[in-house]
């Protein structure tokens, strides 16, 4: 039942990258002195003058992309997320954010597996602190099909994204006539009994689990969600009317992220119980990847026995109350 | 090395401009009650050498894509800057009476979406540094002959990104790139300096000026309020090849009212009525009575 494994997503982004930059001569790539680990280098293999190397300074490289973006280039800005996002978070929200400057950000090791690295190399609050800025778009896929066109959707966008990319080769679970569109969300899954929601390539877990949880005789609907801004409001409370229980998965936060996101939509639009996986408010550590997806509880086998145990908790299936419907002037 | 001075005459209207620009930047402040002094003042004779002088720009087209440009990174003095740009022409002298008003295009710090003709925004110190080394590595990178100034204070330097970007600005030998420094000697609080009730410099001596040439940039050193001098050394750090320049400017803050004048209190205080009545005496042209132009 385990999908088949494909590219890592750092070797799909180098690869897109270097293909755009073939179309498109304003693109330029500035990377924070960790191209030889995110895939920047295929980059600057085949354009090595547009290949800006900013060394270990993303404060300043954010505000350097935010300036060539006003002398028409198209910059993106590769390192990793925990660097870009958090130690760079001031100068994204001041130059590239609030002028809404086509800017596009890409965290590189995002999420739990970041090749043994531990805690200070691992945020897991990136797509919390990127959603609430206004005019940023953040972008999450899950496989090497939807990544190479996410990225390409990407750059082809005037204004401002975050982009997460993973390091480790992960399952495929799109087919290649596959279409991304930003904003839109995609069920890989139909079930009644319970709605799984997830974004990155942790939705390639959730779809194992929603397997797993088959033949347990739980029946799940799988919501991929690559956009958590702007986030599919419509899309998120259909999939939550299919079953009327939602848990969301993620390989982030439990405060903030999709989760966070998720929660905000249906307890306005259509308030069920949501379950929220992830990390639970704690920070991370090093270790082997299996090692680290058991203990935080992210995978596939801990998703499908966690969502189980809640909906067991849950039974018989809540149906929201019927939300008032007042006279709006 | 590209040296043509100011003209005698030249001088005489910029010091003109200089204080009729200081006239209207302790108006502004006392208008909107709110906002920075002693930053404003201390720059007001370099932006006015930038905008009437230096800076090959128009005023009637603020998005030529030619233009020089210039970034006010110690975004905290944009009275100044926005008084420059009223007087050179952007829009009426009288839109300095919106200042820090709501739904106004002259925002508290500088605000690239409100107001054409500004280059960046910035306000969170350092970071207008690092969207200028952006210009200047685009305008290389398209082969564009404009040059990028930006200004940053002495207490702005504290910042590492200032030193971040310092590096990154040599490693590509950005020399269409003129970084002046405001030396004030005063940041907004600072530290203190024992037993006398008053702070400390950011930077005391020559540490400024040692510490970029240790990055690799062409450094000069000008008195930020002779005229002449001003422009002189911005043509000169034009002209620089190879490499980064900066022109660190020795400036007063508060310069032009007495009372101002080196007085860290006056970083972001609001003047009373009579207090504004004084400077304005205090800034008036010669020969003119009343501090009003």
């Amino acid at each position: 039942m385990a999908l088949p494994i494909g590219k890592a997503l750092r070797a799909v982004f180098g690869e897109t990258m270097a293909e755009l930059a073939d179309e498109d001569q304003r693109i330029v790539l500035l990377d924070g002195d960790v191209g030889s680990s995110t895939g920047a280098a295929t980059f600057e293999a085949a354009h090595p003058d547009r290949f800006l190397q900013m060394g270990i300074t993303e404060q300043a490289m954010l505000g350097v992309a935010a300036g060539l973006a006003t002398v028409g280039f198209v910059p993106v800005v590769s390192g990793f997320a925990c660097f870009v996002v958090g130690r760079a978070f001031d100068s994204i929200r001041v130059l590239i954010a609030q002028p809404a400057l086509d800017v596009k950000i890409v965290g590189g090791y995002s999420g739990l597996l970041t090749g043994m690295t531990g805690k200070t190399h691992q945020i897991f609050d990136d797509v919390a602190l990127m959603r609430t800025l206004p005019n940023v778009c953040v972008l999450a896929p899950a496989d090497e099909v939807e990544a190479a066109q996410a990225i390409r959707a990407m750059v082809t966008t005037d204004g401002p994204f975050y982009l997460q990319v993973t390091r480790e080769q992960s399952p495929v679970l799109f087919p290649a006539d596959y279409r991304f569109e930003i904003g839109r969300s995609v069920r890989v899954r139909e079930g009644s009994d319970l709605t799984l929601i997830s974004t990155g390539v942790q939705t390639t877990r959730v779809q194992e689990a929603a397997a797993i949880l088959e033949r347990r005789g739980v029946h799940a609907t799988v919501l991929h969600v690559p956009t958590i801004k702007p986030l599919d409001e419509d899309g998120i409370v259909a999939a939550a009317q299919a079953s009327g229980l939602v848990v969301v998965a993620e390989e982030q936060s439990v405060l903030g992220g999709l989760g966070g996101a998720v929660a905000e939509v249906l307890s306005s639009r259509y308030p069920v119980p949501v379950r929220r996986l992830g990390i639970q408010d704690v920070y991370g550590e090093s270790g082997p990847n299996d090692a680290l997806l058991d203990k935080y509880r992210l995978s596939a086998r801990a998703i499908a026995a966690d969502a189980e145990a809640w909906l067991r908790s849950q039974r018989p299936p809540r149906r929201p109350a019927r939300l008032e419907r007042t006279a709006r002037t | 090395m590209n040296g043509q001075n100011a003209g005698l005459a030249d001088v005489a209207d910029l010091e003109a401009t200089a204080r009729q620009a200081r006239r209207e930047i302790v108006k502004a402040i006392a208008h909107a009650k709110g906002g920075h002094l002693g930053g404003p003042l201390s720059a007001a004779d370099i932006l006015t050498a930038l905008y009437f002088k230096v800076l090959n720009i128009r005023p009637d087209q603020p998005c030529w894509p030619d233009r020089d440009r210039f970034i006010l990174s110690k975004g905290h003095s944009c009275i100044a800057l926005y008084a420059m740009m009223a007087l050179r022409g952007y829009f009426p002298l009288a839109e300095l009476g919106t200042f820090d008003a709501i739904d106004s295009r002259l925002q508290g710090h500088p605000d690239m979406t409100a107001l054409p003709g500004l280059d960046f925004s910035s306000g969170s110190l350092g970071l207008g540094f690092a969207a200028g080394i952006g210009v200047a590595l685009g305008a290389r990178l398209g082969h564009r002959s404009f040059t990028t100034f930006v200004m940053v204070g002495d207490g702005e330097c504290n910042e590492g990104i200032i030193w971040e970007g310092a590096h990154v600005a040599q490693r590509y030998a950005l020399d269409n790139l003129v970084v002046i420094v405001d030396q004030n000697q005063l940041q907004q609080f600072g530290w203190r300096a024992n037993g006398t009730g008053q702070r400390l410099a950011p930077y005391a001596g020559n540490d400024l000026r040692d510490r970029w040439a240790a990055f690799g940039w062409a450094v000069s050193e000008v008195d930020g309020h002779d005229m002449a001098a001003i422009v002189a050394a911005l043509r000169e750090a034009r002209a620089v090849r190879n490499r980064p320049a900066v022109v660190i400017a020795h400036t007063v803050k508060g310069k032009g009212v007495s009372f101002m004048e080196g007085n860290f209190r006056w970083h972001s205080r609001v003047p009373t009525d009579e207090e504004l009545a004084t400077a304005l005496a205090e800034l008036s042209d010669p020969g003119v009575r009343s501090g009003e132009a």
